[in-house]
């Protein structure tokens, strides 16, 4: 079967008003960067992958993964991993348990701590599986997100400004684990950025969005059900 | 799964649940009302329950009451209100007023009551704070100050009960609106802050708190605990002889009861009606003296009004509870004593076993009625969150009908009703009855903080692979623990303080410390009414404190929730 | 249901028996051994539950009866449950062997036909019972007939606090007279709390010359001539009152308080032990004292009746008579144990048993039985009926 992203003839409307409409596919370890200002339905797209869109929009069209047609599966079945520009660890668990809670099921007590280890080292984190991720550095949390959504064994990773919170500096180290660990998994990427330096730095394909104005917020208002 | 399934009538359910005893109440009230009562073996239509009404000595009089009390300290504790923010919203008095009378909402009536008549009573410990120094008095006064015949002793009691309520529903009003901008302007253009927030501010508040100010009026005129407490007797408003009616053995009185029911109704309804046109005629006038572009000449002589009056009411209901502390363990306690002779905490042990007991029935009917109303608040948020299952704008008002219908209304319908299909009233009753009045304050309290909830959070469990079961019960839920812990204290204390619903539906049996105190009142043993009292207070408060303290304990080692 | 239609082949041939006979006390007793009786009374007092419980540890020694205490919150629910066995049809074995009763309760079960007896003239301890100066052969004015035993007595005394007021009141125009020289001095329990109805029954009892007139039920014919002297004493008594009559007490025990504050001198009771109990719990004063009128004031007794369906009747007796023995009749005027009155004549008991009596120690605040002389009998409670709704219409709206 084909693997990949494969956005077939996606047309998002809300009214009269076409917002996006969308033909690419995305080849395993590429990245289909997607651009236009803030405020142009980018993150509407998303909330359509996602199965989260609210229901004042009108979708059209199919997505498929890795050969299976995932346009009206349920959200926590599609595995998409997602990052958004806030880190969303859950406050209320340890970093470990924010990774523990990514991790397919499966294994015993003991070999799942030591996967999250195992994760938490890779991107230099050792030891911090008991912290309190409100302690940790924009770095830290952005480096633990990453590897929280890598644990769950996505398909294919949806980036939404992840990187724009972060300073310049970290910005690039963060943005360059999260391709290289995106291309070590052989994932297809789609990028939504507003940002020329993420898009050159991903390096792949180009969508250029029209200035539209379906609020961002709006898009993502309904639940994931 | 089966709960998936569930989940899209769990809002159904919740309205019938709530609403339906109310209309099936009002419905057993019209019934007897016109005569028909077939377990008496009484069949109508006949006008003859209204004649007994009407009959009454005194009838009058009591009506009277209920519609000036009511009125008048709806008036009151919204004045107050309005006056504590426009005057010093912002300010550090302000925080401490919050800070001092927030508490109270958990306050049962009942105790409020209590305290309050302790503190002002001829023979009250203000009176003993000073006497004989300054007053020369060696005996109390022959003064008419509680149970007096206008209810002004009422009046202020439930205006101190009821001004804290509406304080809070204002605070979560004013935070929608940019009230902080609206008065810079205000003042920039040489308003003051009185007139600049009345002018600019209130407007639109006031929408907001518009259901809250019609709960606080209908219950003021309904009433029974707070009348039997601290109203008159000679003759004692209409609430309190439709319940006296009810509790007589001779079932043909349930018919005067109903009519008289039927007549409170009207009352509270005509009352609401004077009020909605209260409100056009001041939104009339208001916006010619909007017009008219006066800054307020009066600003200071409110801003003292609202200060002295929001911290009179505050010392107030502080000290009535501590004069039940003290009282609770007190000695012979002569007059004009400031203390008692010695203490003693016989009163505790003499009175153990009965508190121990309508404190277990307290806790259960409580924590049955707020576990229920909490899942069926969570099942509609949820499904509301998951199918779009909103009910509606329309589901705002459907959520206070059950608070604005008085209780007196529609209650000893539901008693009578229940009497008629052969239900024994007892505990599992009375927790349904309790549900009616403790769901919408659940709802109220749980649905801003849930709806509130970062959704993101959701999509990104989800794209862990996370079903919507284990977002709501690994991540929502915990997340929100502190919000669901004080929707539960909020519905634990609105249910504790409960008397008309247990004692009616309960048929005089279920005892809990609410019933037990208010019955006391009638013994006036200040002893047994203080640790009555105190103990119903605690019950109602401690699920507070628990409710902060509980998440600050689990969640010690959690930043990011610290303020949430 | 198949055990108990066995249960019930199998008792068939006992519930054949006659009911005993009082009369034949040796047979009784005999009966009685080892019968459980179970006692249908009002559970609402820790002193009174521990003394029912003495009560069931003494028979239990001496005669071998169990009795089993059936704690009421209201006794019409005791009535409620024998008139439904008998409509049911169950006129054997039924629940309750007795019941702590009085008056309206009484009434209505003897007139319904649902007690057994005569029995409690033929007990051996009523040749002690105060059949002259208690009201113990009629209950509210309704004739007993010996179908249920007195056992304790309750009657209206003034408690007054001698701090305030010197001497006791005689009669109810002294009371008049003090309430006139010192306004806001006295009040009464709001009728229809019983206490107040009890107070206006009292007032009227005293103010009469003859108040036999009050035994018969009252008729339109005689009831505005009988009741006009009330009237006239409470028009000129209410403005004197406590807050000029404007508010009430709720209760009896709220009295207390208002002596204990200063506010009042003197309350009524119909508990000569109250005062001493209530000094004990610091609600009064201990220079509280009381008194009775000099024509003597109102009484009542407690009684137990045994439903017509007892399936121990024997041991219902027995237990009535205990509760009529010198030595269970101290007991209960112990104020520390019960402080209930006595339905004994001092005068019928030996040497021993009086010498009992007297060495109680009532308390500082309680008349001994000879200070509570003569008990007036209650009205027929028509009477109170619409007494009580006549005071609601002219006194119970305050201007």
């Amino acid at each position: 079967m084909d693997k990949g992203l494969d956005l077939r003839g996606v047309t998002i409307a809300k009214g009269d008003r076409t917002l996006i409409s969308i033909n690419r596919q995305i080849g395993p370890g590429d990245v289909l960067t997607i651009m236009g200002p803030s405020g142009s339905g980018k993150s509407t797209l998303l909330a359509y992958l996602t199965g989260t869109l609210s229901t004042d929009f009108r979708a059209s069209g199919q997505v498929w993964l890795d050969g299976h047609d995932i346009t009206h599966a349920a959200p926590y079945r599609r595995r998409l991993g997602i990052l958004f520009q806030d880190d969303l660890l859950f406050p209320h668990m340890s970093v470990g348990a924010n990774l523990a809670f990514g991790l397919r099921p499966g294994g015993s007590r003991a070999e799942r701590a030591a996967r999250v280890d195992a994760a938490l080292a890779e991107v230099g984190l050792d030891g911090f599986a008991d912290r309190d991720p409100a302690t940790l550095s924009g770095g830290q949390k952005a480096r633990v997100a990453l590897m929280r959504m890598l644990l769950s064994e996505p398909c294919a990773l949806l980036l939404d400004e992840p990187f724009s919170r972060l300073d310049a500096e970290l910005r690039v180290q963060v943005r360059d684990m999260v391709f290289a660990q995106a291309k070590a998994r052989a994932l297809p990427v789609l990028l939504v950025t507003h940002d020329a330096m993420d898009r050159d730095a991903a390096g792949g394909d180009v969508f250029l969005m029209d200035d539209v104005e379906a609020g961002p917020d709006r898009a993502t208002a309904r639940p994931p059900g | 799964m089966n709960r998936r399934r569930l989940l899209p009538f769990v809002p159904m359910a919740t309205l019938v649940l709530m609403l339906g005893p109310v209309l099936a109440g009002l419905w057993g009230t019209i019934l007897p009302a016109f005569g028909q009562l077939s377990a008496a073996g009484l069949h109508g239509p006949s006008l003859d329950p209204f004649r007994m009404v009407f009959a009454t000595p005194g009838i009058w009089q009591s009506i009277r009451l209920s519609v000036t009390t009511g009125l008048l300290s709806a008036l009151l504790s919204l004045g107050i209100v309005i006056l504590i923010f426009a005057g010093w919203s912002g300010t550090r008095s302000f925080r401490l007023l919050e800070r001092l009378l927030s508490p109270f909402l958990a306050v049962p009536h009942a105790a409020a009551a209590f305290g309050l008549a302790f503190l002002i009573a001829p023979s009250g410990w203000i009176a003993r704070l000073l006497s004989p120094w300054a007053t020369g008095w060696g005996r109390p006064p022959d003064w008419l100050i509680v149970q007096d015949p206008w209810g002004l002793c009422m009046v202020a009691g439930l205006t101190l009960k009821e001004m804290p309520f509406l304080l809070l529903m204002t605070l979560a009003a004013v935070g929608q609106t940019d009230a902080i901008r609206s008065m810079a302007v205000a003042q920039a253009l040489g308003y003051g802050r009185v007139s600049g927030w009345i002018k600019t501010v209130l407007p639109r508040v006031y929408p907001q708190i518009r259901l809250p100010v019609y709960v606080v009026l209908a219950y003021a005129m309904s009433v029974v605990d707070v009348a039997i407490i601290l109203g008159p007797s000679t003759p004692a408003p209409l609430s309190v002889l439709i319940v006296r009616w009810m509790g007589d053995p001779d079932l043909a009185l349930r018919l005067r009861a109903a009519a008289g029911a039927l007549v409170q109704f009207g009352l509270v309804v005509m009352a609401l009606g004077l009020w909605r046109m209260g409100e056009a005629a001041v939104g009339y006038f208001g916006s010619m003296w909007l017009y008219h572009g006066k800054r307020g000449r009066y600003d200071l002589v409110g801003r003292s009004f609202g200060l002295v009056l929001g911290g009179i009411s505050a010392l107030a209901i502080l000290g009535g509870l501590v004069v039940l502390a003290v009282w609770s363990f007190a000695g012979f306690w002569g007059f004009p004593d400031l203390l008692p002779a010695e203490l003693t905490l016989t009163n505790w042990t003499r009175h153990s076993a009965g508190i121990a007991q309508a404190l277990t029935e307290t806790a259960l009917i409580a924590s049955a009625a707020t576990i229920i109303s909490l899942v069926l608040a969570l099942g509609c948020l949820e499904a509301e969150y998951r199918h779009g299952l909103r009910i509606g704008s329309r589901g705002l008002w459907l959520l206070y009908l059950p608070l604005v219908i008085p209780q007196t209304a529609f209650l000893p319908g539901l008693q009578t009703l229940m009497l008629g299909f052969g239900v024994t009233s007892g505990q599992g009753a009375v927790i349904l009855a309790h549900v009616v009045f403790v769901l919408p304050y659940v709802f109220l309290s749980l649905g801003d903080p849930f709806r509130a909830w970062d959704a993101k959070m959701g999509v990104i469990a989800a794209a862990l692979g996370a079903g919507p079961d284990r977002v709501l019960w690994a991540v929502r839920l915990p997340m929100l623990l502190r919000p669901v812990l004080t929707a539960v204290a909020v519905g634990i204390a609105v249910s504790v303080g409960q008397y008309l619903p247990t004692l009616l539906i309960g048929g005089g049996r279920v005892a809990t410390l609410t019933t037990e105190a208010v019955a006391l009142a009638s013994g006036g043993d200040r002893r047994a009414i203080a640790v009555y009292g105190l103990m119903q207070t605690g019950a109602a408060l401690i699920p507070f404190a628990l409710a902060l303290l509980v998440p600050a304990l689990v969640w010690r080692n959690r930043r990011g929730l610290r303020h949430g | 249901m198949k055990r108990l239609a066995l249960l019930a082949a199998l008792l068939a041939p006992l519930s054949a028996l006659a009911d005993p006979k009082p009369a034949d006390w040796d047979s009784v007793l005999a009966e009685a051994r080892g019968q459980t009786v179970y006692w249908d009374a009002w559970g609402g007092s820790t002193t009174t539950n521990d003394f029912i419980a003495w009560v069931g540890e003494q028979v239990m020694a001496d005669y071998g009866v169990t009795l089993e205490h059936v704690k009421l919150t209201d006794t019409a629910d005791a009535v409620t449950r024998v008139l439904s066995e008998k409509q049911a049809g169950q006129n054997d074995k039924g629940a309750i062997d007795m019941i702590w009763i009085n008056g309206a309760n009484f009434a209505s079960m003897k007139e319904a036909g649902l007690l057994f007896g005569p029995f409690a003239e033929q007990l051996p301890n009523w040749a002690f019972v105060d059949t002259e100066g208690k009201t113990v052969q009629t209950d509210f004015t309704v004739p007993v007939e010996g179908y249920e035993s007195p056992w304790a007595m309750a009657q209206v005394v003034f408690m007054y606090d001698t701090a305030r007021l010197d001497t006791p009141l005689g009669s109810m125009t002294a009371l008049l007279d003090l309430s006139v020289a010192h306004p806001g001095r006295f009040t009464y329990p709001q009728p229809p709390d019983f206490l107040g109805t009890t107070f206006l029954k009292q007032a009227l009892v005293d103010l009469l010359p003859d108040p036999t007139v009050l035994s018969e039920p009252a008729s339109d014919a005689n009831y505005d001539a009988v009741t006009a002297p009330l009237w006239a004493y409470l028009d000129k008594l209410t403005p004197t009152l406590w807050r000029q009559g404007k508010a009430y007490p709720a209760t009896g025990p709220a009295q207390l308080q208002l002596i204990a504050d200063g506010e009042v001198d003197l309350a009524i009771s119909f508990s000569p032990g109250e005062a001493t109990a209530a000094i004990a719990n610091n609600q009064l004063p201990d220079t509280v004292r009381t008194f009775v009128l000099d024509k003597g004031t109102i009484g009542n007794a407690s009684f137990v009746a045994i439903p017509y369906n007892s399936g121990a009747k024997a041991g219902a007796m027995v237990v009535a008579n205990f509760l009529l023995s010198p030595a269970s009749q101290a007991r209960a005027q112990d104020p520390n144990i019960l402080g209930y009155g006595t339905v004994l004549a001092m005068d019928k008991l030996s040497a021993p048993d009086r010498a009992a009596f007297d060495s109680l120690d009532l308390g500082i605040a309680t008349l001994t039985p000879d200070q509570l002389g003569s008990v007036q009998a209650e009205p027929h409670p028509s009477w109170m009926t619409r007494i009580a709704e006549d005071w609601a219409k002219r006194y119970g709206v305050a201007q």
